[in-house]
């Protein structure tokens, strides 16, 4: 047997590609543990189709995991896969030209047969025609060595094949000098109650391992050391998980019960998912029957005492615009969760955008305003879920909170806070009659925030509604200057936030930037990466990052000033950079990318040397 | 005046049930708010509010643990009316907002005022699926068979036919039965009333009120704007004795003068009204609002074909279901006692965790 060199590398993107039904997102997501318990950084992108079950082998079928792992810190899934492991001609057709030149390209030989051929599009087999020429492809007949290493286990052979997604999973950790154990222990967990599916799977895995050490078709194994990174306890975490979780931190810390009731819609269901789990901190979920009647109950809840969340996606966000309203009025803690997603109507809905910005700050009728705020990345959503919990209960008042599909998708390291060290959230519940007269629902504190009594409070009962209130005494008023002074009051509460935040920080090394990219959510990898990558080649380029679209940071003029250009990258058609125009007559640049996919770091590369080659 | 426990546990982590505690005396006075009462002079709604706060004392909860939910329409202004806790909400909303209120808060006595083009039209959707969970809500529909506040309209309870400023040829949509929808929803408590017989409208609001879980009362309630005289037949001092089949449990179902009719029992199940001397007398159909198929009180539902005719009024259905926000309560304290109180610590460290070393490893990100 030849020795296998071990050849060392500081970034690698693989992705694994194949039908629906073929496993990669676990295939994937297993990889990713293993990469993750190994300490290198990663980050990681699903796309899958719409379909539950497309037709298998098909193009519309094809389901994809990409994970981007370096020895040093990374930002963002990665861009061009090194690896590129395709499962069955569909997979190929649709995924290779992403690969890298002279990529690596690993196939299941066993799927390219003529049907399959056929379903993706292909009039000769790709893999005799010279068409894969460019890359370094290797032909694996994983589905007949899988049904070959689970023989004599009592498996159909339908059900062997299956396995198949763990025998790539052993080559590629074999490749990349994965550990085995966190794998192995996984697979003894999920299927201690389905031996024969457990023994399986182990088999087909080791299968897949032994098979790149043993035969001769591969010369090198990979190996890409830890990266170097803080001190402290680390976990993998997708971002609609770190969402979940930080609304009960929210909970936790305030010790107000989450209420979330919510409608299922993609991408926004992992949250009701996530949430319904943790019934033991006393979260209360309801899958209510329409995405009006969701919001109904969350603002029911809060009216109650409760800490009132939703979660939806674009189209819900349209019809709960009337109940935030209602919420804007009422001055009720509330955080509306909104997974963006590409629209309009039902758009893409597992595809990604950032269109919604404009509908959750100017969406509904009359003046209407209200907090908004956006997670940057995975790990973000867990504090960003804090911060509007932080601004509704403290402000008495709506939340926005966007994310989107990449977002909640995708996953990172992320190094786990104290606990003690989260914000701590004072619910401040009214207890006291405050006025001479009574008590008056719309005596404001110093915040402009109007006291919250809830119901079952002796002394303190009160009727709030949608019609417009007297200011102080909360009675129904159609005064002309009431209506004035109270449409400003509403305003000057949330304009009043910008106190409470912090100032928007610039990542500018020198200080001799000339061009400051602005970005807002899920655009925050991309971004980061290449204005360091694109700094090491010389150019002069800043980075800063709102996480509050309103109020704005104090400082966002003074910021945008100080830079000769300023560049706004949105996964929509130029609705900061619109807002931005409009405040401040600042004539910042847009660069706008509408394609269901997350901007890329090589998509701000060139966009950030177009500017700064003179 | 009544004399009555005070309270019971209230909070927002929910517990407790109103109505036990210290004794403590209420009157109507207790529940009526400072706000003017602003309806049109000779409004029906006028009735229900004045019978509502007569009764409600005798109920033993405090107005603080009472909160009312309204939709949009003028049977929305109620809310303002009662001196309790209170959401105006937004128009066909309130059973989703309610829903809220009484999950998170199962200690607290929840009611939904609502109107037929609310409760039935824009927010039918809520309605049907309150009643489906049995959230305990009590909902007070006020049926006027019209648009009160947009000054004119047909609503979803308008006899075909109707005209009105948006069906000058005459309305052509079929009318809801909503005691057959409610009891469609499968609703644990279904009952038909009217707004000016304080009696029963007392014992209908006394039967509500005990019912545990959601209960549906429909009330006739004459607009003398806009559709004045819908439910004479009903109201009316000749008429009424001719046209109210009041239902008692354990009752044969017997009405007009000397109980003359009665309601049949028909040898296909179904129910028609019939003159008792042509009638077996064991034909006659026997009421039980508590049977456990709904059948008998949907056929009921559909004696009349509108409030014109004879009309059956009273308790339709009264049975037990688990009610939604204490279901939820259980299934808190399953989850608790089955994991254990929620540790945030634990749950962020769950799963597949590593750990980075101090000393000797750079601090701080580097530049990829």
């Amino acid at each position: 047997m030849p020795t296998k060199t071990v050849e060392q590398k500081e970034r690698v993107v693989v992705r694994f590609a194949g039908d629906s039904g073929d496993g990669m997102q676990l295939t994937g997501d297993r990889f990713t543990n293993a990469t993750a318990v190994l300490g290198n950084d990663l980050a990681t992108l699903p796309d899958f189709p719409a379909e539950i079950r497309a037709p298998a082998g098909t193009l519309a079928g094809v389901s994809a995991f990409q994970i981007h792992f370096a020895s040093q810190d990374i930002v963002t899934p990665g861009d061009a896969p090194n690896v590129l492991i395709a499962m069955n001609p569909a997979a190929l057709q649709t995924n290779l030209r992403d690969l890298e030149p002279n990529g690596t390209l690993i196939v299941n030989e066993d799927a390219f047969v003529d049907r399959n051929l056929e379903k993706a599009g292909y009039a000769s087999n790709p893999l005799e025609d010279g068409s894969l020429d460019g890359y370094r492809v290797y032909r694996v007949p994983m589905t007949s060595i899988t049904v070959r290493a689970t023989e004599g286990m009592g498996l159909t052979k339908k059900e062997a094949e299956r396995s198949k997604n763990m025998f790539a999973l052993g080559l590629v950790s074999w490749m990349y000098s994965r550990p085995t154990d966190v794998t192995t222990k996984w697979v003894e967990k999920k299927f201690n109650r389905k031996p024969d599916i457990l023994r399986a799977n182990l088999a087909a895995f080791r299968a897949g391992y032994n098979f790149g050490e043993t035969t001769e078709l591969f010369a090198h194994t990979y190996e890409v050391k830890p990266a170097p990174a803080l001190p402290g306890t680390y976990r993998n975490i997708a971002g609609s998980t770190a969402l979940a979780w930080g609304l009960v931190a929210a909970s936790v810390r305030s010790g107000l019960p989450i209420f979330y009731s919510s409608y299922p819609i993609t991408p926004a269901s992992e949250l009701l998912h996530e949430l319904s789990r943790h019934k033991n901190f006393a979260v209360r979920t309801l899958q209510a029957e329409d995405e009006i009647a969701a919001i109904g109950a969350a603002l029911g809840a809060s009216f109650a005492g409760q800490l009132g969340v939703t979660g939806t996606s674009g189209p819900g966000l349209d019809l709960k615009q009337e109940t935030i309203s209602l919420a804007v009025a009422l001055e009720l803690p509330l955080i509306v969760v909104d997974v963006q997603r590409a629209g309009p109507s039902t758009g893409m809905p597992t595809k990604t955008e950032a269109a919604d910005l404009l509908a959750a700050l100017y969406g509904r009728h009359g003046e209407s305003p209200l907090p908004v705020v956006a997670a940057s990345t995975p790990a973000n959503c867990f504090d960003t879920a804090l911060e509007a919990a932080r601004i509704a209960v403290k402000y008495r008042t709506p939340v926005i909170l966007l994310s989107d599909t990449f977002l909640g998708n995708s996953s990172e390291p992320w190094r786990l806070p104290d606990v003690d060290g989260l914000p701590e959230i004072d619910p401040h519940f009214a207890t006291q009659v405050n006025h001479d007269d009574g008590f008056m629902p719309y005596l404001r504190d110093e915040n402009l925030a109007r006291p919250w009594a809830v119901p079952g409070t002796p002394g303190l009962r009160h009727r709030i509604g949608g019609l417009e209130k007297e200011d102080v005494t909360g009675n129904i008023s159609y005064e002309a200057d009431n209506h004035e002074r109270m449409t400003k009051l509403r305003a000057a509460k949330v304009a009043k936030i910008a106190d409470d935040i912090p100032l928007l920080e610039v990542d500018d090394e020198t200080g001799d930037a000339e061009l400051l990219v602005l970005g807002w959510g899920s655009t925050f990898g991309a971004i980061r990466g290449s204005v360091r990558r694109t700094r090491r080649s010389g150019k002069k380029v800043a980075h800063a990052h709102l996480t509050h679209l309103n109020p704005w940071p104090r400082n966002i003029e003074e910021v945008l000033r100080r830079y000769r250009r300023v560049l706004i990258p949105e996964m929509n058609t130029g609705q900061l950079s619109m807002l931005i125009r409009a405040r401040f007559l600042l004539d910042a640049e847009s660069y706008t990318k509408v394609q269901g996919q997350p901007i890329l770091a090589a998509d701000m590369d060139e966009q950030i040397t177009r500017r700064l080659t003179r | 005046m009544t004399t009555v426990g005070n309270g019971g546990r209230h909070g927002p982590d929910g517990g407790g049930k109103p109505g036990s505690g210290a004794p403590l005396t209420l009157t109507k006075k207790d529940f009526a708010s400072d706000q003017e009462v602003r309806w049109c002079p000779g409004c029906g709604d006028y009735a229900i509010l004045s019978t509502f706060r007569a009764f409600v004392p005798e109920l033993g909860i405090p107005p603080e643990q009472m909160v009312f939910v309204t939709g949009i329409g003028c049977s929305g202004r109620f809310v303002y009316y009662m001196d309790t806790y209170g959401v105006h909400g937004i128009h066909g909303r309130a059973p989703a907002i309610a829903t809220g209120v009484a999950t998170a808060r199962p200690d607290l006595s929840v009611w939904v005022v609502t109107g037929d083009g609310d409760a039935l039209s824009i927010g039918g959707n809520h309605l049907i699926h309150a009643l489906r969970r049995n959230v305990n809500v009590k909902i007070l529909m006020f049926n006027n068979q019209i648009y009160g506040l947009t000054k004119g309209q047909y609503s979803p309870t308008s006899e075909e036919g109707k005209v009105t400023k948006s069906t000058p040829f005459g309305s052509l949509d079929h009318p809801f039965n909503p005691v057959a929808l409610a009891l469609g929803a499968e609703a644990s408590f279904v009952a038909r009333t009217v707004d000016v017989d304080r009696q029963h409208l007392t014992g209908v609001l006394r039967r509500a009120a005990a019912h545990d879980g959601a209960a549906f009362v429909e009330i006739y309630q004459n607009c003398n704007v806009f559709n004045d005289g819908a439910f004479l037949a009903l109201t009316g001092k000749e008429s009424k004795g001719l046209n109210q089949i009041r239902l008692e449990d354990g009752e044969p179902v017997k009405f007009g003068p000397d109980g003359a009719r009665c309601v049949a029992v028909e040898f296909d199940g179904t129910l028609r009204i019939a003159d008792t001397a042509d009638t077996p007398e064991e034909l006659v159909y026997v009421h039980d609002s508590g049977h456990a198929n709904p059948a008998p009180a949907f056929a009921l539902a559909h004696l009349s074909s509108g409030p014109t005719e004879p009309t059956a009024l009273g308790v339709f259905r009264d049975v037990r279901r688990p009610v939604y926000g204490e279901l939820m309560d259980r299934q808190i304290a399953l989850a608790t006692e089955k994991l254990g109180r929620g540790d945030l610590g634990k749950l962020l460290h769950s799963g597949d965790t590593w750990v980075v070393e101090d000393g000797g490893v750079p601090t701080g990100p580097l530049p990829s």
